[in-house]
């Protein structure tokens, strides 16, 4: 399992670390003492009671997971600018978050809601339509975690660990201390992981560009190997304009329908902590433009990593000493373990309360809520890791971007009754379905590619298939919703 | 006041207006560095209206 090349140095520090977090991780149930764990409210939303900076740290290490940091420059490496569409996707998202995501929260905290389907179930009194929502937000984030997987897949491998073990061994450590310390302990995490993954990038964007001969010198390199390789480049193609801004709006619109950033907010402790979080998670955005730009130094550095996976584990080697390479790499193998476990938590807390307490057991206690949710946890966990063992890696990549398209369609059923009571609840199930089924065919026919090409008015256009599937969705919920009537007359007539 | 959330995404989402090299700003092309630009941009707007909107007694505070 250990193989020639390993470099001592980077493997002691990154051993150091990642033990530290691993207490931290166990010890968190102790953190802001609550009365019990044995509720699902503690266990699964942490008291409901983070204020803006323990918010701060669990949603931005949360959603700018370890995957992101080893994905989006490996993109940006393979196709240039295209890539960057992460960067817009990680603006926009903020002033939705802003708009929606306290009103969401008032409604979860008012009634004690835990999911968004909870929240769905009581708007509009479907069980349908909750179990839609509780199933998209499961099958969407499970994709996420196995790449979580695949993140730290690709840093243990840097650092000349071969073979499984190191991976299985670091994934049982992390469902251990979920289990026993819920939404505490990657909230806990996340400051050292945060904290961890801003020296790295801050030091790589300082001093890489000055090895390598300033950020002109940057670009230019990567222009000349776009040229010489005939695809790809600095600039967008007229072509790629509109992938470009529906890839970016629908991936921001998407971004907090998954269960762990929703999680996030619902363990916000008022919708003040949520706006002020949305003006302060921005200075992660910062980072991860800076991040993205390693793809491209990886040309100027001259470096050839195996797989564009490898580029940013390749280019810290190539940098800097063992040390700080072994730091980077415990910071990105951190920095999977915080998503990870906030995501089987928000899968957990979905399959208890709106399948085990919606169809199994009703009258569950919020401490077999608890109970339950832990255990599945342990599944859900379990679950990505076999996904990762025994199926090819491009399965997770090609789920997790239908995951994308999927959660995508739960917005108007989770969002639309936030502000309106038009909508009436079969028709947003129907177009949850329209949109859902009709979007996965489309992706699967064209050979699961994120953009598909319609004819429309005599040209046609390329955009994001997640996009087009989303208003499929909100056409076929208008106007069945105008057909049936809203919420208040659909409840009226059932009643 | 709201309004002003939705500058950013006709800032980042007319794609052609920031699809150029020039000009160029400490060695970043314009397209990267318009696009960094409006992180701060964007943040800034948010602040703006949270300061003029803020508690807007949506129940949003656990009031």
């Amino acid at each position: 399992m250990i193989s020639d090349n390993i470099d001592w140095t980077a493997f002691a520090v990154f051993v150091f670390f990642f033990l530290l977090v691993s207490v931290m991780g166990f010890v968190a149930a102790r953190w802001h003492k609550p009365k019990t764990l044995a509720h699902i409210d503690e266990w699964g939303m942490g008291g409901r009671q983070f204020g803006t900076w323990i918010t701060w740290f669990l949603v931005g290490g949360d959603f700018y997971t370890a995957y992101t940091v080893i994905a989006v420059p490996a993109l940006v490496y393979a196709v240039g600018a295209y890539g960057f569409f992460a960067l817009p996707y990680t603006i926009l998202v903020y002033p939705i978050v802003f708009s929606i995501m306290p009103r969401l929260w008032a409604v979860a905290a008012k009634a004690g809601h835990v999911t968004a389907a909870d929240v769905v179930f009581a708007r509009y009194g479907s069980r349908k339509l909750e179990l839609a929502v509780a199933i998209t937000g499961v099958i969407a984030t499970m994709p996420y975690i196995a790449l979580q997987l695949i993140g730290m897949e690709v840093v243990i491998k840097a650092l000349g660990l071969n073979g499984e073990i190191p991976l299985i061994v670091a994934f049982l450590i992390l469902a251990f201390y979920t289990y026993s310390a819920g939404l505490r302990a990657p909230a806990l995490i996340a400051f050292v992981k945060d904290i961890m993954i801003y020296i790295v990038v801050l030091v790589a964007v300082a001093i890489i560009p000055l090895k390598l001969g300033g950020y002109s010198a940057v670009f230019a390199a990567a222009d000349a190997a776009f040229h010489a390789k005939g695809s790809g480049g600095i600039i967008l193609a007229p072509a790629q304009y509109l992938p470009y801004a529906t890839l970016a709006l629908g991936s921001a619109m998407a971004a907090f329908m998954y269960p762990h950033t929703l999680t996030g907010i619902f363990a916000s402790a008022s919708g003040e902590t949520i706006r002020k979080n949305a003006i302060l998670l921005p200075a992660y955005t910062l980072l991860l433009g800076l991040i993205a730009l390693m793809g491209y130094m990886a040309y100027a550095a001259g470096i050839k990593p195996a797989t564009a996976n490898d580029v940013v584990p390749t280019l810290f080697k190539a940098l800097f000493p063992g040390w700080f390479a072994g730091f980077a790499f415990a910071a990105i193998a951190i920095g999977a373990l915080v998503p990870a476990a906030v995501m089987s938590i928000g899968a957990a807390n979905l399959f208890t309360r709106n399948f085990w307490k919606a169809y199994v057991n009703p009258a569950v206690s919020p401490a077999g809520e608890a109970a339950v949710a832990k255990t599945v946890s342990l599944v859900v966990k379990l679950g990505a890791l076999a996904f990762i063992l025994l199926l090819d890696n491009s399965v997770a990549l090609n789920l997790q971007l239908l995951g994308g398209l999927w959660i995508l369609q739960t917005f108007p059923a989770v969002v639309f009754g936030l502000f309106t009571r038009w909508f009436s609840g079969p028709a947003l199930l129907a177009g949850w379905a329209v949109g859902f089924l009709g979007g996965s065919y489309v992706a699967w026919t064209d050979g699961l590619k994120p953009l598909h090409t319609i004819a429309f008015g005599g040209g046609s256009y390329t955009l994001y298939v997640g996009v087009l599937a989303l208003v499929a969705n909100v056409v076929v919920a208008a106007v069945l919703s105008a057909v049936l009537g809203g919420v208040r007359r659909g409840v009226a007539r059932a009643a | 006041m709201k309004l002003l959330l939705l500058l950013p995404f006709l800032g980042l989402l007319w794609v052609p207006f920031y699809n150029q090299a020039a000009p160029d700003l400490f060695g970043f092309p314009f397209f990267y560095w318009y696009q960094i630009l409006w992180v701060p941009v964007s943040s800034l707007l948010t602040f703006i209206v949270w300061r003029a909107t803020g508690r807007t007694g949506d129940g949003s505070d656990g009031a």
